[in-house]
């Protein structure tokens, strides 16, 4: 058996968690390093996985554990693999992680307790993204959700709402969501093994035994993972907990729940909603479209009436994902590629931004716009960091995010004309927002009080340069996202294809 | 055996009888040592019960496989009573490992271990029942056990309180329940409960037996506790000591679900469609009510109870499904509900015998007091709220997909439900965690305790994410059931 890569990707943050366990609570810089040196290992070898990966071969690779047997009378197996959709996840998820450590360098309250659960919510986003058993899927989909709770309650902030306030939205939000994906998938499961003869829960032998399904059942399966994974990607209308869970939130669960842990919800749509019930996708795919649209444009909205960078930042999110959603409505093979990669642009634009935030308010204490005046005099490397994070969510040619939302529109207008258009437009109210933002914030007239401030420097500098020479070489060097995610979306729409023509849509 | 001899040498083997004999024996040794023994020495008696429970779990582990059948279906030993019999066990090792210290506290050792051991034996007695009148044998025995052990502090007004309710409410419902049994024996004539199911099964459906059977479901349901017939449950739970409440909430129901799967599903299956929408209807009014009032309790006992509500209420879809998968998601759900249950009500015992106190505020800033107490307490209610990986999200998986294909909507109240109990369960992380404690000194867990913790924890992580190995000892349990 080959070196099994995904599994180490998967335990170095859970194996320096342990580790930190056993470490005296005052060791603050032994903490911090552990904690870092972990997630180095998995960014590590999570690189090494993404170039390593045979493109022309395309399909599962690096598998582990298929033959491994779970839990046999449900047909679970530990079936750890990755394809062209989910090694960027698996990417984004460690660019953000080790970004993140390095965004709560300055975490000195209770700072053993903090990294062993920010790591442990990075190994389950991770999970999610490797797992390729539905069960296996479900466990750390859950998991990661009871670290963010306690996260948000003991180190999160209050300002316009409580942080308990937030915690508790965010969280009953989404398991409210997961309760009834939870339905979808145990009457799937039931059904496919009866079709199938025997209990299987991989992806693959789910998806082919689901194909038997008749319409009906997948509308209402579908309808069901729709509401779960929508309610997490913030799908208009379930999104409300975005803003006011990003608020509350401390720096580093905004930046990795609005970076990665939100994609779940795309990805999970795409290679299990999409995948195993396409006849129930092309069914709503209309009303998400439509959805996605009214969230692109509702959101954005909302983001210009905001004063506070991080609610700011929390709609725009929102903004951004019905992109996504209105994508996946497209079903074909652009508007996939589109959608995976603007889940990848948007989680390192969001994941710098909250960063910068992170810092501007531990610094000024104040997230409140007008209070701002004029940062960049006083900490230019912070506001080299927000201006590009604010110039790729805004989607300036160059940076990561152009070439994903450019798809989309040729994607979705060629599928949906008029109400993409409606979309497309959100763009101007999202240059708008982020650049009134950015000009009040770091380019208004300097304030006196805020001189003294310093500058982000040594540990506070990793996520400005590791997420921003991600947003420019992922601008510059296009193909190594889109060749990628195109070997994964490929195969995963010529599976559903047959069953969409049946359907009569296309 | 040719089949003559057995008819001549009365088909009596007390070796089947081995468990019952050695849990009577070792109930009455304490009793009796509790005389002999000093009082200054009488804390021993906690381990004596211990490693006598330990050592007749061995031999129920070695008797696994058998199965015999006692005075023509009086007594059953099969692997499903087994089962039982080891799961009833292990909640009262656990409980007795677990709150030996609040024993001492309460005094008179020797009568509380040897009640709790003849509770234990009633319970062991109904998971073989096979007959009427064994069964409500084993029902008294452990429900008397337990009047006594519920008003056990003498001196404390809230726990005679308790005691009276529970005495008056059990009595009713144990005439309920007789009344109900008493009407299936006037219409099929036996007492046996495998042969009523032959015989009612070729009866056509009679008002009487629909009366009968509402009338033993409203017995049982009082014992497992499910709406409506669960007003007695927070008021006992609150006042009773809080390691009866323990063993009450998890070995009393469990041992009524042994008893109940096998009344229904193998004494009435003639007219299993009638009473399953019933159940049906019970378990989601359950669900509902129990995690709804768990809401606004600020009493963490009280908490507790209702939670326990909505458990049974979990376990009750398993018998709506009366399939050997449904059965196999009952005896899951309780396996694993007894370390999650013991686990919570040890913390809340532990922490009573330190602070005097059961309110949930008392409970701020646990976390940096005791991590280890307040990290257990975590992990039981989430497991009690199915979050994976731990064991209460697999128990959920296998119960919810039992009846999946016929009562969706039963797992649509279940799951979403199960979501809104978390709200409850975090507030109490809340004060755990967030909050800092007003009196910061630490509390030190005693070896027993953190040893009865970690074991409890432990087994709910390893269940919950490997779940096969057990699922498999039930799955052989399960299917035995069906072979009488």
């Amino acid at each position: 058996m080959d070196f099994p890569i995904l599994l180490t990707i998967l335990l170095a943050p859970l194996v320096a968690s342990l580790i930190i366990m056993f470490i005296p609570k005052d060791e603050n810089i032994l903490i911090k390093s552990i904690a870092a040196v972990g997630m180095f290992v998995a960014l590590a070898l999570s690189l090494y996985a993404y170039f390593a990966y045979n493109k022309d071969i395309g399909g599962l690779q690096f598998v582990f554990g298929h033959e491994l047997p779970w839990i046999k009378d449900l047909g679970v197996t530990f079936f750890l693999a990755v394809d062209g959709i989910s090694l960027p996840m698996l990417l984004l998820t460690n660019l953000i992680g080790f970004s993140a450590i390095f965004a709560s360098w300055n975490v000195n309250n209770r700072p053993k307790e903090f990294f062993v659960l920010l790591l442990m919510l990075i190994a389950g986003v991770m999970g999610t993204f490797i797992a390729h058993d539905l069960f296996i899927f479900l466990l750390f989909y859950e998991v990661v959700v009871i670290p963010i709770y306690v996260l948000v309650i003991i180190w999160g902030s209050s300002k316009r709402v409580t942080k308990e306030y937030a915690g508790m939205k965010l969280t009953m939000y989404l398991l409210i969501g997961s309760g009834f994906l939870l339905v979808g998938v145990i009457a799937l499961f039931v059904k496919t093994a009866a079709i199938a003869g025997h209990p299987d829960m991989s992806f693959t032998g789910m998806a082919m035994a689901a194909q038997q399904l008749g319409e009906f059942d997948q509308i209402w399966l579908f309808a069901l993972m729709l509401f779960g994974f929508g309610s997490l990607i913030s799908m208009w209308p379930f999104h409300s907990w975005s803003p006011d869970g990003y608020a509350g939130a401390p720096t580093a669960v905004s930046m990795i729940h609005a970076g990665v842990l939100k994609k779940i919800g795309g990805y999970g749509l795409i290679k299990i909603a999409v995948y195993m019930l396409p006849l129930g996708a092309s069914f709503f795919a209309p009303y998400m479209a439509v959805l996605g649209v009214i969230g692109v444009a509702y959101a954005a909205m909302g983001a210009m009436a905001q004063k506070d960078l991080k609610y700011v930042v929390g709609y725009s999110s929102v903004s951004h994902m019905g992109y996504v959603i209105l994508a996946v409505a497209c079903l074909n093979v652009i508007g996939i590629n589109g959608a995976v990669a603007n889940m990848f642009a948007h989680g390192v634009m969001a994941a710098l931004f909250f960063s910068m935030i992170g810092f501007i308010y531990e610094k000024t204490h104040t997230r409140w716009i007008p209070d701002m005046g004029g940062l960049a005099r006083q900490t230019p490397r912070l506001a080299v960091g927000f201006m590009l994070a604010a110039m790729a969510s805004l989607g300036l040619p160059g940076l990561v995010s152009f070439i994903p939302e450019f798809t989309i529109f040729i994607a979705s207008f060629e599928v949906y004309g008029g109400v993409a258009v409606i979309g497309i437009a959100g763009i101007i109210i999202t240059a708008l927002y982020v650049l009134r933002a950015g000009a009040n914030t770091l380019f208004g007239p300097p304030r006196p009080e805020y001189d003294h401030l310093e500058d982000i420097k040594g540990p506070e500098m990793v996520p400005l340069v590791v997420l921003g020479t991600v947003l420019v070489v992922g601008g510059c060097l296009p193909s190594l996202l889109f060749d990628m995610i195109n070997s994964g979306v490929v195969p995963l729409h010529a599976a559903i294809s047959d069953a969409l023509q049946l359907g009569g849509k296309f | 055996m040719p089949t003559d001899m057995f008819v001549l040498t009365l088909p009596f083997d007390p070796s089947a009888l081995t468990l019952e004999m050695l849990m009577a024996g070792l109930a009455t040794l304490v009793l009796i040592m509790g005389i002999i023994v000093p009082k200054g020495s009488r804390h021993g008696l906690g381990w004596v019960s211990l490693l006598g429970i330990l050592g007749i779990m061995a031999v129920a582990v070695s008797l696994w496989g058998e199965k015999r059948e006692l005075l023509n279906g009086m007594y059953l030993l099969d692997n499903y009573a087994l089962f039982w019999k080891i799961t009833f066990m292990t909640a009262a090792a656990l409980v007795i490992l677990g709150c030996m210290r609040f024993v001492d506290k309460m005094g008179n050792q020797a009568e509380y271990y040897s009640l709790t051991l003849f509770a234990t034996l009633g319970m062991m007695v109904m998971a073989s029942a096979g007959d009427f009148i064994t069964f409500y044998l084993g029902l008294e025995l452990m429900t008397l056990s337990f009047v006594l052990l519920v008003c056990f502090r003498k001196t404390d007004n809230k726990s005679i309180e308790s005691g009276i309710k529970y005495l008056l409410l059990a009595g009713m419902s144990s005439a309920v329940l007789l009344y109900g049994l008493s009407i299936i024996y006037g219409l099929t004539g036996s007492i046996t409960i495998l042969e009523i199911g032959r015989i009612i099964a070729m009866q056509p459906l009679s008002p009487a037996l629909v009366l009968a059977v509402v009338m033993v479901i409203a017995g049982l349901g009082f014992k497992v506790s499910a709406v409506p017939f669960h007003m007695w449950s927070p008021d006992v739970y609150e006042g009773a000591p809080t390691p009866v409440t323990a063993y009450l909430a998890v070995g009393s129901k469990a041992a009524s679900f042994a008893i109940i799967l096998r009344l229904f599903i193998a004494g009435l299956p003639g007219i299993w469609e009638n009473w399953a929408f019933v159940l049906a209807i019970l378990a989601a009014v359950t669900i509902i009510v129990g995690n709804l009032v768990a809401i606004p309790q600020t009493n963490i006992k009280r908490m507790l109870a209702y939670s326990s509500i909505a458990q049974a209420g979990y376990i009750l879809v398993g018998l709506v499904a009366a399939t050997e998968a449904g059965i196999k998601g009952v005896m899951f759900y309780a396996f694993l509900y007894v370390f999650a249950t013991m686990a919570a009500f040890v913390v809340a015992a532990y922490y009573y015998n330190y602070s005097g106190s059961d309110e949930l505020k008392d409970y701020a800033g646990l976390a940096q007091r005791s991590p280890l107490l307040a990290a257990v307490m975590l992990v039981a209610l989430l497991s009690m709220a199915g979050i994976p990986p731990l064991a209460g999200f697999a128990g959920k998986f296998y119960l919810f997909s039992s009846i999946v294909g016929d009562y969706l909507w039963l797992v649509f109240v279940g799951l979403i439900m199960s979501m809104v109990s978390v709200y409850y369960y975090l507030r109490v992380a809340l004060v755990m965690y967030r909050d800092d404690p007003l009196d910061a000194t630490p509390i030190s867990v005693s070896s027993p305790v953190a040893v009865t913790l970690v074991f409890a924890t432990i087994a709910t992580l390893v269940i919950g994410i490997c779940p096969g190995p057990l699922s498999e000892v039930v799955n052989g349990a399960a299917h035995s059931f069906f072979l009488h």
